[in-house]
């Protein structure tokens, strides 16, 4: 069946922010479905809210809204663009509730609007845990048993017939109270007694436990002449209990008869029709009892998912783009195969390797929470490797994720561990269960007693087993001769572990000459789709020890762009951005782009963004490999080989490889390393700075508490503290007197010598600026300015920004020009730098300058229309500013430190994931910003005036904004004379004021009225948390005093916030500017414009300027 | 893994793979071909077609779920010999009853693993399927080779006989009977009688040279030609007995090499394939529904598509038993995947509607039977 003729137009809904459980992988598949639509010859309308996606590049779409997924917005887009489709199951859970929004609001009545992909009743049944039940049950799958007990009598005896563990869960209680987990005979009469009586209906539902089981996911596609493929099979290596996204998992599944999978395939396809998803991906999640083989359903995804964009990348089979082609009306046979281009992609991909995806967290950023993996996703990104083998492809897993350790045995074993406690330790799923059931099985534990405790298939223990055994065997050999470590690389051991193992080969420089010498190098095998049954054309590979290499001999000139890794708290899409950005600049001017990368959820990892693509780990040794494999081979085919290797856009990751690098002879382009680690050295940087005439806050270094004391007393209070050692604001603390400092430094048990503690002086309440520019070492090029709206003090990643700036005069503005460009010229940056600065008191201060790409890079491009990351790529390998802006990359006069009062305003503001975290007690977790950067995501409003923008952003990250209703304030003795204003506009504008003894005196002197709230400390029966929790608090202000830590009232307030998902704002600046938004939504005046129109005005503007 | 024998395996043209032995030590030779199914190895070993065929594996990881009671396919494995890339040393699945590797040694399987079996694969793709020999007593490449290039090929080889049954046995209806097939034993593979029982059929299995009024002697109101091993060009006895049950209008289902006997009965010429189809990922368009199937394929020859015009192979051909589609198409490489006969009560497919392994996408041809045996028996009736 061919393309379908009625649609025109269709409308596409982004996945906004990146949060945890929904990250990158959406404008992965939302990138495929414009681009596969536009080429379709279909007009394209998009919104998202995050500018830090490829997809909201305005050459995706014909009408790119950067707005906020509201019913109200999309609305207006709507009844502006008129589209005659919406598309909303390649956006995640939020394109997908955004199109149930719009159902429900009858909008898609009203304008005539189709859902395309899955219609409402599809994805109700599909999403609603009822009627999918009833719809497993139809097509005769099983679901886990169950019966509704009224009596204790009734609840004994359905335990009796389930068996224990059981899951007991009371009817009609709020969010799930009293439900447990019974494993034993008291644990029922406990649970399921209390259950009884809280329940209003007395009644409670026994579940049979699934806890433990094997888990699978199959990935599906349909076409509406009701063709269905399996994609991609996944097994998940932990079993039930432990969330997929938080689960190492395999693709293909590898624990599975041909019985089992086809009962499974048949079940899926089954339940596929019978949902009736028309056409499309969608994921179903199986559970089987590795006793008996029982399989159970457990839920499914109407839509493309996290897995969808992994089994994508682990096949080569493009999920999002088929779907796309599938929504408008072909089928699978009329879609030929990418890779092979003579087949269809009605088939089912079969895997001649093994990949294995392992997820990436970042407990460390939030003190308190609970690091017990649930069924609740946690990770905040993933890594994924492909290997001929298991035991490959999870070293090179294990590697790519770029935690402390880099696979087994690199880092020691944690002091005091034993066998015993180790078992122990595995009977709690957790960050790195993997390295812990090594660990257990190298103390001498079982395969049998390590599967008894954390309940991992035994075929995966086997493997890891296999791992120890070579391991022994390497280190009682007499000699690492060529066999063995031939042996030891086809299992996936780096260098580095070799090194670990054997200390007389001289460390992982040692291990490469020697396995250089014997002539061991890896082969790089390629992403086909069918097990090398047909030719491939597309150059997707990845490494192995095997005999033969698969790269494709070129004579172009080939460039090296090095991707991020895996997503984490400060290191995110922002950074995939620009290195897609510059593989696209590249490519244009006839460079042959290559692109090494490990996470499977990037647009930067899709096979068509750049001329080839390596799935490896970013380490020294797998990115040194890639560059020998294509540089011999573009040599040996006349050509120049690689000419550079960019590592400066990729964030902290390839940065850290780049000096490296370097050293092995491979030619990194743009900023030098050197260049870079000088900005980043506190003496060459405080030298530089002396000689430039600029200033940095006043510091020192300590090692010793009398030595922090000293400096901070000389300096003054309150100072910025830090370990020297990291970055990313990780364990930066402000610290405002003597005690807090000695706690900081106590804490801080890892300072010494070496790793010295840095204290600056704090700049209390200066205004924080970001600029990012470029230089190409003769000129210069400012992108943007951005103000924040915290102070300084709070981390960039995580405060709100404005761009133009808001506040600063003309002179401040040509001030932090000069400083800049100084600043590039002196640091001798060829690409892109970001600066940090503090206004205080009329002083402008630096407080660091960054020469590499910076997360704010897409949000500066968006706001002015000037791909930043496209011109740095470009100057890295020698073009000139002047050229750029000749050709139009670059504004042909003038640059972003001229915004004239025309320009709108962009606000950039942060999605924090306090809400995903718990105590180990169950209550939230604290929700204070501060130098630490805990924000996952980010999205931008941009209007005619702040206020309006900086309510889109809001809208956009928590999708309401309080116009009306109760507003609690709470602020520290500081804050108290700036709060009033503030307060003042929310009551004008029919707030009612709740506050605490102390701030509402302040409020009253002020002619305020306010309800007082007892503190939560008072011991009062209604108190601050209590009142927030109820829920009749709209808005919470609260501003944290000097000393923040758990158990203050400040602590508590927040976390309250957090647990009930009430708007909280932690600063006095966020509460003036939440009060200009409310101000200008309650005004109506919240209207939609396209990224394109905004474009046009900037560029259309300078273009008849120039003229 | 250390403690493994070393291994080669060698191609007739000269092309040297190294690895570990694998199974039974020992010599093998065969013709080497792949297979790219993820799942079902137990079912592949087992599946008589396979006979005289070294099977490389394109999946990496073979053994994980051991050896159990209910998968073979037939009485035994068939497989000339055994390519693996990753031998698992365990067992992991509630039904495993012993080790892959145990099960090869006990039935004296020659196997190698270790192998770059993509590279093996690529090799045959691009060369297409060629003899090959496996040993695990000599590493000398020379001497192998020599030994490769005395076997016989395998086109022209009759290898039937090897594999049938040596006498009629019988697979009763589940439930009540409904019906009778004899299904003339090429090859068979368990699933098949099992498919046929579920829709109330009792299968007699005869052995493949039996002849056509020992096959209709219990009046089957169906024949069904299996799959099987070897050159459909040798065939001639069972392509004989196809033309008589033609004439006398009796009811017949092929799958794989019997498609290919009825299109020989037909009047069409079989081909050797470069390298063949193995695998449970094939799409076939079935031209009766316009729908795709994602089948089980196991076939080193085709049948060669009908022209009906100059250089112009089509839908529909004239026969001596009248007109003929070629009904299933294989989206992949165009390959005929079936017939069906529009004025005779007759169709085959080159595939495994059977499974076993692979997906079930095709199980409704066994039904297509049922409908056959019931319009015919009407026809007859109202005749």
């Amino acid at each position: 069946m061919p393309k379908r003729d009625d649609l025109k137009h269709i409308l596409v809904i982004g996945s906004g922010p990146i949060q945890i459980g929904q990250a990158c992988e959406f404008d992965y598949s939302g990138t495929q479905a414009c681009r596969v639509l536009r080429e379709e010859g279909l007009r394209v309308t998009l919104v998202n809210s995050n500018p830090a996606t490829i997809m909201t590049d305005p050459e995706f779409a014909d009408a790119t809204y950067v707005e906020p997924i509201t019913t109200e917005v999309i609305e207006q887009i709507i009844a502006k663009e008129k589209p005659d489709a919406i598309l909303a199951t390649l956006g995640g859970q939020t394109a997908l509730n955004a199109a149930v929004g719009l159902h429900d609001a009858g909008i898609l009545d009203k304008y005539g609007v189709e859902l395309i992909g899955a219609d409402m009743d599809a994805i109700q049944r599909g999403e609603d845990r009822q009627q999918f039940k009833q719809v497993v049950l139809d097509v005769g799958g099983e679901v886990p048993r169950s019966a509704v007990c009224h009596t204790m009598d009734e609840v004994r005896d359905t335990v009796k017939d389930l068996g224990l563990p059981v899951v007991i869960r009371p009817s009609f209680t709020m969010g799930g109270l009293g439900s447990g987990m019974a494993h034993t005979w008291e644990d029922v009469d406990r649970i399921a007694g209390n259950g009884l009586a809280e329940s209003p209906t007395t009644e409670v539902l026994i579940e049979e436990s699934v806890l433990g089981w094997k888990e699978y996911e199959l990935e599906l596609m349909r076409d509406r002449n009701d063709n269905v493929v399996v994609v991609c099979s996944i097994e998940n290596v932990d079993p039930m209990g432990v969330h997929t996204g938080d689960s190492v998992t395999v693709a293909p599944s590898m624990t599975l008869t041909d019985r089992e999978y086809q009962h499974m395939r048949d079940v899926g396809i089954a339940i596929l029709r019978e949902v009736g998803v028309d056409t499309g991906g969608c994921n179903i999640q199986f559970a089987i009892d590795p006793a008996t083989g029982r399989m159970i359903v457990i839920e499914m995804n109407p839509r493309v998912s996290r897995s969808s964009a992994l089994a994508s990348k682990a096949t080569g089979f493009p999920i999002a783009k088929i779907a796309a082609k599938l929504a408008i009306g072909y089928t699978l046979d009329e879609i030929p195969n990418d890779i092979t281009k003579a087949t269809p992609a009605a088939f089912e991909p079969t895997l001649d390797y093994v990949v294995v995806k392992v997820p990436r967290f970042t407990f460390e950023k939030f003190p308190g929470a609970d690091p017990t993996l649930t069924t609740t996703m946690k990770s905040v990104g993933e890594a994924m490797s492909l290997g001929r083998t298991f035991q490959q492809a999870l070293q090179k897993a294990l590697r790519s994720t770029e935690t402390k350790a880099a696979g087994f045995w690199t880092r020691p074993d944690p002091a005091g561990a034993t066998l015993e406690n180790t078992l122990e330790a595995l009977r709690t799923a957790h960050d790195g269960t993997l390295y812990t059931a090594e660990r257990a099985l190298r103390f001498g534990a079982t395969v049998a007693q390590v599967h008894d405790a954390c309940k991992i298939d035994p075929w995966f223990l086997d493997q890891v087993a296999q791992l120890i055994e070579l391991r022994d065997e390497i280190e009682a050999a007499a000699v690492a001769d060529a066999a063995l470590l031939r042996r030891a690389k086809r299992a996936g051991f780096s260098d580095a572990q070799l090194a670990a193992l054997r200390p007389e080969l001289a460390g992982e420089d040692g291990v490469r000459r020697l396995r250089h010498r014997l002539g061991m190098r890896p082969v790089y095998k390629t992403v086909d789709t069918c097990a090398a049954e047909f030719e491939a054309h597309t150059p997707y590979h990845y490494s192995t020890y095997e005999e033969e290499t698969e790269v494709a001999p070129s004579n172009r000139p080939k460039v090296m762009i090095l991707g991020s890794g895996p997503n984490r708290i400060g290191q995110g899409i922002e950074f995939d951005y620009s290195c897609v950005h510059a593989v696209q600049a590249l490519r244009e001017v006839g460079y042959e782009t290559i692109m090494v990368n490990c996470n499977p959820e990037t647009v930067s990892t899709d096979y068509d963004t750049a001329d080839r693509l390596y799935f490896e780990p970013l380490t020294f040794e797998d990115v040194t490999e890639v560059f020998h494999a294509e540089h011999e081979s573009g040599r040996a085919a006349g050509g120049p080989g690689v000419i550079g290797v960019v590592v400066q856009l990729g964030g902290q990751t390839p940065l850290g490889l780049a000096e490296r690098l370097q050293d092995a002879g491979l030619p990194i382009v743009g900023t030098s390393p050197k260049a870079i680690d000088n900005a980043e050295d506190r003496g060459v940087f405080g030298r530089l700075l002396g000689e430039l005439g600029l200033v940095a806050p006043d510091g020192g270094t300590a090692t010793s508490y009398e030595e922090a004391r000293e400096v901070a007393e000389r300096i003054g209070y309150p100072v910025l503290v830090r370990p020297s050692y990291v970055l990313g604001g990780r364990g930066m603390e402000i610290v405002y007197d003597e005690d807090t400092l000695a706690g900081y430094i106590s804490r801080a048990t890892e300072a010494s010598p070496e790793h010295p503690v840095l204290i600056d002086r704090f700049l209390d309440d200066a205004i924080e600026i970001d600029v990012d520019c470029l230089c190409d070492g003769e000129d210069f090029y400012l992108g943007g300015i951005m103000e924040h709206i915290e102070e300084a003090g709070v981390h960039s990643g995580d405060s709100s920004c404005a761009l133009p700036p808001i506040t600063l005069g003309a002179r401040v503005i040509e001030q932090i020009r000069d400083y800049t460009a100084k600043l590039a010229f002196g640091i001798g940056v060829r690409g892109l730098m970001n600066v940090q600065y503090a206004l205080k008191d009329e002083q402008l201060y630096v407080l660091e300058a960054n020469p590499r790409a910076s997360r704010t890079v897409p949000f500066v491009s968006k706001a002015t229309a000037v791909p930043l990351a496209k011109a740095a790529a470009r100057i890295a390998l020698g073009a000139k500013i002047g050229e750029l802006r000749a050709e139009g990359m670059l504004l042909p006069e003038g640059d972003g430190s001229d915004a004239g009062p025309e320009v709108p305003i962009s606000v950039k503001e942060v999605l924090l994931p306090f809400k995903r975290f718990r105590t180990v007690e169950g209550s939230g977790i604290d929700a204070v910003l501060g130098p630490e950067m805990k924000s996952t995501g980010e999205v931008m409003g941009i209007d005619s005036s702040f206020g309006l923008a900086f309510a889109k952003a809001t809208l956009a990250v928590y999708g309401k904004l309080p116009t009306s209703g109760n507003v609690f304030v709470s602020v520290a003795d500081r804050d108290k004379r700036a709060i009033v204003f503030p307060v003042r506009r929310l009551v004008d504008l029919g707030f009612t004021v709740y506050a605490t003894e102390g701030t509402g005196l302040v409020l009253k002197r002020h002619g305020i009225d306010f309800t007082p709230v007892a503190r939560h400390s008072s011991g009062e029966a209604v108190d601050a948390v209590s009142l927030i929790a109820s829920g009749e608090v709209d808005l919470v202000i609260t501003t944290p005093s000097a000393s923040p830590g758990p158990r203050t009232d400040g602590w508590e307030i927040r976390s309250a916030a957090v647990v009930a998902d009430v708007s909280c704002v932690t600063t006095i600046q966020g509460a003036a500017a939440a009060t200009q938004a409310i101000e200008s939504a309650s005004r109506g005046e919240i209207r939609v414009a396209s990224l394109q129109e905004l474009h046009k005005r900037l560029r259309g503007a300078e273009r008849a300027a120039a003229v | 893994m250390s403690s493994r024998a070393p291994a080669i395996l060698v191609l007739e043209d000269g092309r040297v793979f190294r690895g570990e032995a694998f199974g039974s030590v020992g010599e093998t030779f065969g013709e080497a071909v792949f297979s790219t199914g993820m799942t079902g190895y137990q079912e592949t070993l087992t599946d008589p077609s396979y006979y005289g065929q070294v099977v490389a594996q394109t999946a990496p990881q073979i053994g994980n779920t051991g050896w159990n009671d209910e998968d073979d396919e037939s009485r035994r494995i068939w497989v000339a010999g055994y390519v693996v890339r990753d031998a698992s040393r365990v067992s992991s699945n509630w039904r495993a009853k012993r080790g892959l590797e145990d099960e090869l040694a006990s039935q004296g399987v020659v196997g190698i693993c270790e192998v770059d079996t993509r590279a093996l694969t690529r090799h045959l793709r691009d060369k297409g399927a060629m003899r090959v020999g496996i040993s695990s007593r000599t590493t000398d490449a020379e001497e192998l080779l020599a030994k490769v290039r005395n076997t016989p090929q395998m086109a022209g080889a009759n290898h039937v006989g090897a594999v049938t049954a040596s006498e009629p046995y019988t697979y009763e209806a589940k439930g009540v009977q409904k019906y009778t097939v004899a299904a003339i034993d090429l090859g068979i593979k368990r699933n098949t009688p099992r498919r046929l029982a579920e829709r109330g059929i009792t299968t007699t299995v005869f052995p493949a040279y039996a002849d056509v009024d020992a096959v209709l002697a219990d009046a089957p109101d169906a024949v069904f030609l299996s799959n099987g091993p070897g050159d459909p060009a040798t065939a001639d006895h069972q392509v004989e007995l196809t033309r008589e049950l033609l004439r006398r209008r009796v009811p017949v289902f092929g799958i794989c090499f019997g498609n290919q006997i009825l299109g020989r009965a037909l009047g069409l010429e079989t081909y050797k394939l470069k390298f063949g189809h193995r695998g449970i990922n094939q799409p076939v368009l079935d031209r009766h529904t316009n729908k795709i199937e994602i089948t089980a394929h196991n076939h080193g020859f085709a049948l060669k598509a009908p022209e009906v015009s100059e250089g112009q192979s089509g839908e529909f051909f004239e026969t001596e038993f009248g007109r003929v589609q070629v009904s299933h198409v294989c989206l992949n490489d165009d390959v005929v995947e079936g017939l069906t006969c529009l004025d005779a009560p007759a169709y085959s497919v080159q595939y495994h509607p059977e499974a076993a392994g692979g997906p079930h996408d095709a199980d409704y041809l066994f039904d297509r039977l049922v409908e056959l045996i019931e319009s015919t028996k009407g026809a007859k009736a109202d005749a």
